[in-house]
């Protein structure tokens, strides 16, 4: 096995820097013991690694509880001024509701958002996953799946709670909690995608909105209905199906743009 | 670059010494000419070169909200199958046990380059790609950096390391590149 590696030139390293010595004492060594070191320890499965991610961001998400909360809050206070502000006629509330509940956790899921690399990015983790031998898409990946259980599933919670408080019926709690829920899978791959983008700009949060927001539209559009169509007791399973339709669109190809766009600001 | 050799790269502020690094681990792409390991482009399989690459930044990649064993759990273990005793034999090799249960906020910068070069301990690779590794270590630490580096030229690795000050390792197994800036 050749085992050599050049500097940044299509020529070898100079030979001639490469003493007498130094020459046969390669070859009493003989070439790097590649094979020799690299089943030294196991390498760890790629699903493995992807579960030791998302553990990781679980368990550090923990000890930074208040930015944990902080989009949960958020959502709490834009879904209790909206009475404030309109009217406390739980008729006209209801028929804001549906707007009222999916904006308020399109805002919540964008505040996460900002968070979702930048402090790996700075203190060197994304750089160890680029260069762990690992896919970079499962790991980070991984890291988004870990950002939809601490934002976007909190957020599916809280949402029929902050629609009870808006008057809608206590029978479209299922509705309301299943397209939150799905939406909430999409808005978090789709926001993957432009965290990845915005890495490297400084004070990313309009930027990540911008490059975010339109692409969330489709979500927004179809989570809103399948609400409304809740809230009013009939079938929203269309709006809910085209939802999880997103969402596997999003599982498919988000992880690839984002880590392709990861690797292009580590550069 | 053989087996068991280990290559200083020196050079001023701004010389270009992190960018050949980062440009050796496929970080990123060279202006001019390419990176070969074992006779092939890099990028003609970057995950396999990878996975024989250990890379230590400027700064150690560690989490401030983790103790050091957490940190080299999360971070060696998504790489190796490690046991957490195998991290306390790292820790302890590098003078870390004692503080290894506090988070790394805590620690100094001395003290967390310490816990980075457990993880490189723990690494199996035959490259090691060194961003100044003796950087805020004491007279004891900088002797450890030189001990770890001979040890894995002795199993046969090969060492790349951007330096300020000279490592102490064997004179037969240094080479050096002085890079300078035009």
């Amino acid at each position: 096995m050749s085992d050599q590696i050049a500097h940044t030139s299509d020529a070898p390293a100079n030979p001639a820097s490469e003493g007498e010595g130094d020459r046969a004492r390669h070859a009493a060594q003989g070439q790097l013991d590649t094979e020799g070191q690299r089943t030294a320890r196991a390498a760890t499965p790629l699903l493995t690694a992807a579960a030791l991610s998302l553990a990781r961001d679980l368990r550090l998400a923990f000890r930074k509880r208040g930015q944990l909360v902080q989009p949960l809050v958020f959502f709490a206070i834009v879904t209790t001024l909206f009475p404030l502000a309109i009217s406390p006629e739980l008729s006209r509330l209801r028929d804001v509701a549906p707007g009222v509940l999916w904006v308020a956790a399109l805002l919540s899921s964008l505040l996460a958002l900002e968070f979702l690399f930048r402090d790996d990015a700075h203190d060197g983790t994304l750089e160890q996953y680029a260069l762990s031998g690992q896919s970079l898409t499962w790991l980070l990946f991984a890291k988004t799946v870990a950002h939809w259980l601490l934002t976007g599933l909190p957020l599916a919670l809280m949402a029929p709670l902050a629609g009870l408080s808006l008057g809608v019926p206590a029978a479209s709690v299922p509705g309301i909690l299943a397209s939150v829920a799905v939406g909430s899978v999409a808005l978090s791959l789709v926001g993957s995608m432009g965290a990845a983008l915005t890495l490297g700009v400084k004070r990313s949060g309009a930027l990540l909105s911008l490059l975010t927001l339109p692409l969330a539209m489709p979500v927004l559009i179809f989570g809103a209905r399948a609400t409304e169509l809740a809230i009013r007791g009939e079938s929203f399973s269309a709006p809910l199906q085209l939802l999880g339709a997103l969402a596997v669109l999003g599982v498919t190809l988000a992880p690839l743009a984002t880590a392709a766009a990861v690797r292009v600001n580590l550069e | 670059m053989g087996a068991g050799e280990c290559l200083q790269i020196t050079g001023s502020n701004g010389a270009g010494k992190t960018s050949l690094l980062r440009t050796l681990s496929g970080l990123m792409y060279p202006e001019e000419g390419r990176v070969l390991w074992q006779g092939r482009s890099i990028r003609d399989d970057l995950r396999q070169f990878h996975a024989d690459l250990a890379y230590i930044g400027h700064e150690p990649p560690l989490k401030i909200d983790f103790t050091a064993k957490e940190n080299l759990r999360y971070w060696v273990g998504v790489r190796w199958r490690i046991s957490r005793h195998e991290i306390d034999e790292a820790l302890e090799r590098v003078g870390a046990s004692t503080w290894s249960d506090r988070p790394v906020r805590t620690l100094s910068a001395g003290q967390k380059r310490r816990v980075a070069l457990a993880g490189l301990a723990l690494m199996t690779v035959p490259v090691w790609l060194l961003d100044e590794p003796t950087t805020n270590l004491d007279k004891q630490g900088q002797m450890l950096v030189g001990t770890l580096i001979e040890e894995h030229l002795g199993r046969g690795g090969l060492v790349i390391a951007a330096i300020h000050h000279d490592l102490s390792v064997r004179a037969t197994a240094g080479r050096r590149l002085e890079l300078t800036r035009e």
